[in-house]
This record gives C-alpha cells, sequence and structure tokens, in this order.
C-alpha cells in the first residue's frame, strides 16, 4: 500500500477562490458610508436609479435631513458659494474632505468642525449632536444647498430617500422646499417589493 | 500540481546527484495564500449590495401663486376619492368632498394590505370604464412582448385623454400623523390599480375633524 499524503492538494479550491475574489471584487463598488441610516419603504415601482448626477436628500426615522450631491467639483462648487452666502471659511483641507465624503448632515456653522473630526466616532458624535440641516422658513439652509446644487448641476436628478417610519409633514416640508426651487419633478428612493405584489 | 521532475533517469548518475543537493520540494505551502483569499471573498461577499435601489418619480404640479382659483383644476366631486392616510397604517376614505356646511360623508376605514384599500379603487375604476381591465391587459401583452413599451405608453396616454371627465379621481391626503411609507404605499397602490389621476394633497381641518372623531367613535 501506497502511503497517502496526510496534505490534500487545495490548487482547485484556490482556484475557485480566487475566482470568487476576482468577481466580487469587479462587482462591488464602494460606496462613502452614508450619515444616516435610512431603512427605504418597498415599492414595486422597477425605475433604477442613476449612481451618479443626482442630488439627494435623505431623511432618517427621527426626521433629521441630511443632503448630498455626487461629483467632487460640484460639491467643493456648492460648499464654496454656501460659505460665501453663510461667511463660513473653510480652508483647503475641509474642503477636500468635503468633497471626498457622502452626505452630511449638519448646520452649516457645525459643517467645519464636523469636517476636521477625522475619525467616523467623532463625526457621529457631532452628528447626533445636531438636529440636521435647518428646514425653517427664517434659516432655510436645505434651500440654499438644493439652490446652489441646482446652480451647479442644473441637468441633475433629485431624489428623495426616506426612511418608512419618517413622518410625513417632514418629507412635505421637503418636497416643498423642493417646489420653491421649481423642481417639479423628482424620485423617491425605495426598495424592491418583495412578494406581497401580485 | 505542477512539479519539475528532476530525475534524469540514469541510474547511477541519480544516486550520484541526490548526494549532492538535497533534492528540495517545489511544492509551496500555499495555506497562507489561501489564508487571504477567502478572508477576501468573505470581505466582498458581505460588502456587496446586490439589489440595487428602485425609485419611483413623482411630478408635483407647479406652485404658482398668481393663479387664481378659477384657472386651478376643479375637480368633479362625483368622481373623487379621498384618501386620509394616518397613524398606524390605517386609511379612512370617502366619496366627494367634506363640506363643513353640509352633512360630513361617511369615512370607511381601510388599510393597505391586499384585500384593504386595493378591492375598493379596483372595484371603483371598473365600475367606471373597464380602464383597469384594458390596461392590465395590455400589461400582460407588453410582458409577453407582443406589445412595445413605447406603443402601450401611447395607448394609455390616449385612454387616459379619452376618459378623462370619467375617470377615478384619488386624491391621497396624509394628515400629520401619517408616515412616509404610508405616502410610498399609497403611490404604490395608484400604480398597482392604473390610476392615472391622483394627487398629493394634504388633510384640511374637515377632514382632521372627521378623523378624530372616526378615532373616538370606534
Amino acid at each position: 500500500m501506497p502511503k497517502s499524503s496526510p496534505s490534500i492538494d487545495m490548487t482547485p479550491m484556490v482556484d475557485l477562490a480566487f475566482l470568487l475574489v476576482t468577481f466580487f471584487m469587479l462587482i462591488s463598488q464602494f460606496r462613502a458610508e452614508e450619515a444616516a441610516v435610512i431603512d427605504m419603504p418597498s415599492s414595486v415601482s422597477d425605475l433604477v436609479i442613476p449612481d451618479k448626477d443626482i442630488m439627494m436628500i435623505l431623511v432618517d426615522k427621527d426626521d433629521k435631513v441630511f443632503f448630498t450631491v455626487t461629483g467632487q467639483d460640484t460639491r467643493r462648487n456648492v460648499l464654496e458659494k454656501m460659505g460665501e452666502k453663510y461667511k463660513v471659511t473653510f480652508t483647503e483641507e475641509q474642503k477636500k474632505e468635503f468633497s471626498n465624503m457622502s452626505s452630511f448632515g449638519v448646520p452649516i456653522r457645525q459643517l467645519p468642525a464636523y469636517l476636521d473630526a477625522g475619525s467616523p466616532e467623532k463625526k457621529k458624535a457631532i452628528q447626533d449632536q445636531s438636529k440636521g440641516i435647518p428646514l425653517d422658513s427664517v434659516a432655510c439652509e436645505l434651500c440654499d444647498w438644493v439652490f446652489y446644487s441646482r446652480i451647479g448641476a442644473p441637468k441633475y436628478r433629485v431624489a428623495i430617500k426616506g426612511d418608512q417610519a419618517a413622518s410625513y409633514p417632514a418629507i412635505r416640508r421637503v418636497m416643498d422646499i423642493l417646489q420653491e426651487k421649481k423642481v417639479n419633478k423628482f424620485n423617491l428612493i425605495t426598495n424592491m417589493e418583495t412578494g406581497s405584489a401580485e | 500540481m505542477a512539479e519539475l521532475n528532476t530525475d534524469e533517469g540514469g541510474g547511477g548518475k541519480k544516486k550520484h546527484s541526490k548526494q549532492r543537493a538535497k533534492k528540495s520540494s517545489t511544492r509551496i505551502d500555499m495555506t497562507p495564500m489561501v489564508d487571504l483569499g477567502f478572508l477576501l471573498l468573505t470581505f466582498f461577499i458581505l460588502t456587496t449590495t446586490f439589489s440595487k435601489p428602485k425609485a419611483m418619480e413623482i411630478n408635483m404640479p407647479v406652485k404658482d401663486k398668481d393663479l387664481t382659483d378659477a384657472e386651478k383644476n376643479k375637480v368633479p366631486a362625483e368622481h373623487t376619492l379621498n384618501m386620509i392616510l394616518t397613524k398606524d397604517n390605517v386609511v379612512y376614505w370617502y366619496f366627494g368632498v367634506a363640506d363643513p356646511n353640509k352633512p360630513l360623508p361617511a369615512l370607511n376605514k381601510s388599510n393597505f394590505s391586499k384585500d384593504g384599500i386595493r378591492k375598493v379603487l379596483i372595484a371603483e375604476n371598473n365600475k367606471r370604464h373597464n380602464a383597469f381591465k384594458q390596461i392590465e391587459d395590455w400589461k400582460k401583452e407588453v410582458a409577453a412582448g407582443k406589445l412595445e413599451e413605447a406603443d402601450y405608453k401611447e395607448k394609455v396616454k390616449a385612454f387616459r385623454a379619452q376618459y378623462k371627465t370619467s375617470s377615478l379621481i384619488v386624491l391621497l391626503k396624509p394628515d400629520k400623523d401619517a408616515k412616509y411609507k404610508n405616502v410610498v404605499d399609497a403611490l404604490d397602490e395608484m400604480a398597482i390599480c392604473n390610476i392615472g389621476s391622483y394627487a398629493l394633497l394634504e388633510a384640511n381641518q374637515v377632514e382632521d375633524m372627521m378623523v378624530a372623531n372616526a378615532n373616538t367613535y370606534k
């Protein structure tokens, strides 16, 4: 009887593993982490939302409002315009940080501190303390964010990503702001309906 | 496994070469590589999201403050179904207009389940004309590949124009307790029931009162 080796030939397994690694590497897209956890409602709609050229307003379950717009140059532009309007100066690093990050939900006065925070934990702490982007009619920062984004990128699609548990008045307020800025056509981002749709 | 055979095959020589250099195995220990491979694999599997979010598109009417009352669209009361969305995923619905100077219409309670508001909407739609069935047939034809998507849209458009004055109009009125989910569900029902004309409004004071009453005397 030939003495069989206790080590197994792992080549096929390794082949498969690396095939899968390659597959998942190519298929996955990295997305900067969203500032808010949002559990979207589901719908039967099957319109695919594009990844680029989009301006998004997020409303989380506590009705806090977040904002994001795609494109590094657009983001930088919008930040500079907002800084001018609200007399907040941003350093070059802060601008860079802003153009690379995802959604944010702090008033513009807190934005420099938020951008300087560095670690995600510190950012989260600042985020949790703030009440989101102010919407009230006296100091409607969201209005200006939308306005300058529209100027910087007029072709952008506008989408609202709301949490299931967000209250309607909050969403309504966002819709009203969009309409004030002459955005009458927008998307509501939802998950694909599973099962119950017949 | 690829293994180089260094053996020349010569009897005498073989012994000699073995003495000269210890034959080292060309097999490499692949365990660390495999470890790393699987680590990456796990990472990518966990971070990949396959289902991309979908979106529904809504067009809001232009808000023009200069519009006079006469210019605004008036909806025929007999074809108007009001849906008041309120807390706990409840929908109250009634026909016509709630005029505080007249006896108020009775509220019907429903929900977003399959047998809830959907049945009412489909029944009402069918009562007026066979819009629901007709569009549904076209949808099936599109799914079967018999009808082009563009043609379908044209047909639906023409159909809607033809029955413009007699089709069901749904007014969605989420009140202050409604959740965003309810609104999306309601818009979804509009798509499922092929309702062409609907509007997203806000519940007025009379309706708030009606809902409050309905909640008290249930």
